[in-house]
């Protein structure tokens, strides 16, 4: 794992820690900031559970080719935003665009298609299909999935293609042993590996990750940080939400922190450790939640 | 004792075990496959069977014109099915299924549907076009252990070869990307759908698929008595599928034919067996009566799926490594 993560760096420069000032570095570190080339522009976006209100974005630009981290306490919204975003929960009001189409209203599996696409906080890897099975289900555009087609079997060169780059993803996740074994039967770290392997088949521009390190033993993080960064430097956006603070603050070149729903801050990682709003939030001023800080402070 | 065992012959290569074991392949591809909980199979039964007799009977169309009818009315009955209750969990549509086909089953009986339907009368004598393509001779075939009528085989004969295309045409889907999307549909919804995948049209498409060979399957038992009762088709038949999908093992090609195989074994010998201990006196009738032996042979049928339960969770084809993984 570790030699991977070291190639995967070796192709960054040499540069570990990750900031890249790039087209960021002249970005005000306010809420709703504009960003010199945004792929993602949210506006007013709300969500409201009964009497709780769990969402409520007034405007977010997300960077194209960055890493941007979504922080904030337990309950702050951020997996509400991301489910709201990427189609899987439905906001009471509100748009979003991705690279200029507005979203609002799109079924998730277009909006994959269109190239966000989104992994979960508790892995969703399909268990009784084996690793390979679960990259080669992420291609798009599969003319055997038609009901028609699938029978008359037109879609076997196609399908040698699928393979060959689901073989490729598996080599580059150091997964090519699990090749022909069931999801079910990985560990926990391998599942969160043969997610966003899985994630890439689908040809994504922007990546959004909930929680990719949960679960997920040490020697095991610094390989997924790798994968990560490597994607970003392959031209990719990457959104993810995540409680780890050196994370965080280690690959981010954006981080955005919410509270109660809203975001009450942005910036780049040094801008977010002196917020006083972003300290106010974890310190327990506004929700509390003492636990996060000491986490943080770790 | 030859008369028990060519009875037992006779109930597992018989026109019943064929035809549920086709209605059972359609029920696989819902459960099995798309883990769709679909408890109302008998509905897309029976309207595969009225389909045909109302159309020949009662509207006097050609015979093929019948078939096609049925099956039309399966597609129409699995859209309305599906269309309301696949986007929500999966506890809708077992509930919608249930409850329409012991609905649907009441309306084909009710006063209000008799002009068409004829009520609980049934309809009789539709099938006549069938038995006319037949190219056997007219006598009795004997198979060595048992006979056969000529009609008799000439059902089994189309029965078994619709079975022999329908597993033909599961295999081939299944093993292509459709299929592989099906059985992620099964394993995880939310992820089919991170991934692009419109789980609703794939959920609907093998809704209908499941439903159009349940559809032929009830036509085929229509055919096999030349006669429709709307109370053939009662709850009891998708228990039978589900017992004979969960034996033979569920998401295997060929489960639902073997499941059908030993389900009609069974039966048939046991029926065959405890009416000969009956008859000898072996049994005595204050014990069992000649009118409890049906009975009797379900409850064994009930225990043998409890013991299938406890030592062979996954059915006699499955996969037990598959069965074991902790899929959650």
């Amino acid at each position: 794992m570790s030699d991977n993560a070291a190639r995967v760096r070796s192709t960054d420069g040499g540069e570990a820690g990750g900031h890249r000032p790039g087209p960021l570095a002249t970005v005000p570190a306010e809420p709703g900031s504009a960003k010199p080339d945004p792929i993602l522009v949210v506006d007013h976006l709300t969500k409201s559970f009964g009497g709780l209100r769990a969402v409520r974005v007034d405007h977010l630009e997300v960077q194209r080719g960055t890493i941007t981290a979504l922080i904030g306490p337990n309950g702050a919204g951020k997996s509400t935003f991301f489910n709201q975003v990427s189609g899987f929960d439905r906001p009471d009001s509100g748009g979003w665009t991705f690279e200029g189409h507005p979203l609002a209203g799109k079924p998730a599996y277009q909006i994959a298609r269109m190239g966000m696409v989104r992994t979960f906080q508790l892995t969703k890897a399909l268990m009784r299909l084996t690793a390979l099975e679960n990259l080669m289900l992420g291609a798009t555009g599969q003319s055997g999935e038609r009901f028609l087609p699938a029978i008359v079997r037109s879609w076997r060169s196609q399908e040698k293609d699928v393979q060959r780059r689901a073989e490729e993803l598996l080599d580059r996740f150091n997964l090519t042993r699990m090749r022909d074994e069931f999801a079910g039967s990985m560990s926990g770290g391998q599942r969160k590996l043969l997610e966003m392997a899985r994630a890439l088949m689908v040809h994504p521009t922007m990546i959004m990750l909930d929680e990719p390190m949960s679960g997920v033993n040490p020697a095991l993080t610094q390989s997924l940080l790798g994968h990560i960064q490597a994607l970003r430097d392959d031209g990719m956006t990457i959104i993810l939400v995540e409680h780890d603070m050196d994370v965080v603050m280690g690959i981010s070149d954006w981080v955005v922190c919410f509270a109660e729903g809203e975001v009450i801050a942005e910036g780049r990682p040094r801008d977010i450790q002196s917020t006083q709003a972003v300290i106010d939030a974890y310190l327990g001023s506004r929700t509390g939640d003492q636990h996060d800080v000491l986490e943080a402070e770790q | 004792m030859m008369k028990i065992l060519s009875d037992a012959i006779a109930g597992m290569l018989g026109p019943e075990a064929a035809i549920y074991a086709l209605a059972a392949i359609g029920l696989n591809i819902h459960f099995g496959y798309t883990g769709l909980l679909n408890f109302g199979q008998v509905a897309f039964m029976l309207v595969g069977a009225y389909g045909l007799a109302a159309g020949v009977v009662t509207f006097g169309l050609p015979f093929w014109a019948g078939i096609l009818i049925g099956i039309a009315c399966a597609v129409v009955l699995a859209l309305i099915l599906g269309i309301p209750t696949l986007r929500l969990r999966g506890d809708y549509l077992a509930i919608a299924t249930i409850a329409a086909g012991e609905v649907l089953r009441y309306v084909y009986r009710s006063g209000y549907a008799e002009p068409v339907t004829n009520g609980v009368f049934g309809l009789r004598q539709f099938a006549d076009p069938f038995y006319a393509m037949s190219p056997l001779p007219d006598h009795d075939f004997d198979l060595g252990i048992t006979t056969f009528s000529a009609r008799n085989l000439w059902v089994m004969i189309v029965s078994w070869s619709l079975v022999a295309l329908a597993c033909a045409l599961v295999y081939l889907l299944i093993h292509s990307p459709w299929g592989r999307v099906l059985r992620a549909v099964r394993e995880d919804e939310l992820a089919a759908r991170s991934l692009g995948k419109n789980v609703y049209g794939f959920k609907l498409q093998s809704l209908v698929l499941g439903g159009v060979l349940g559809a032929i399957a009830g036509a085929l038992l229509a055919i096999n008595t030349q006669s429709a009762y709307p109370d053939t088709y009662d709850p009891k038949v998708t228990f039978y599928l589900y017992a004979i999908v969960i034996l033979g093992g569920a998401a295997r090609v060929l489960g639902p034919v073997l499941g059908s195989l030993i389900f009609w074994l069974i039966l048939a010998f046991l029926g065959s067996f405890l009416r000969a201990a009956s008859d000898a006196g072996v049994i005595p009738a204050e014990v069992l009566g000649s009118s409890a032996i049906g009975a009797l042979v379900i409850a064994f049928v009930g225990l043998g799926l409890l013991l299938l339960m406890v030592f062979r969770p996954s059915g006699i084809l499955g996969n037990s490594k598959e069965m074991r993984l902790d899929v959650r």
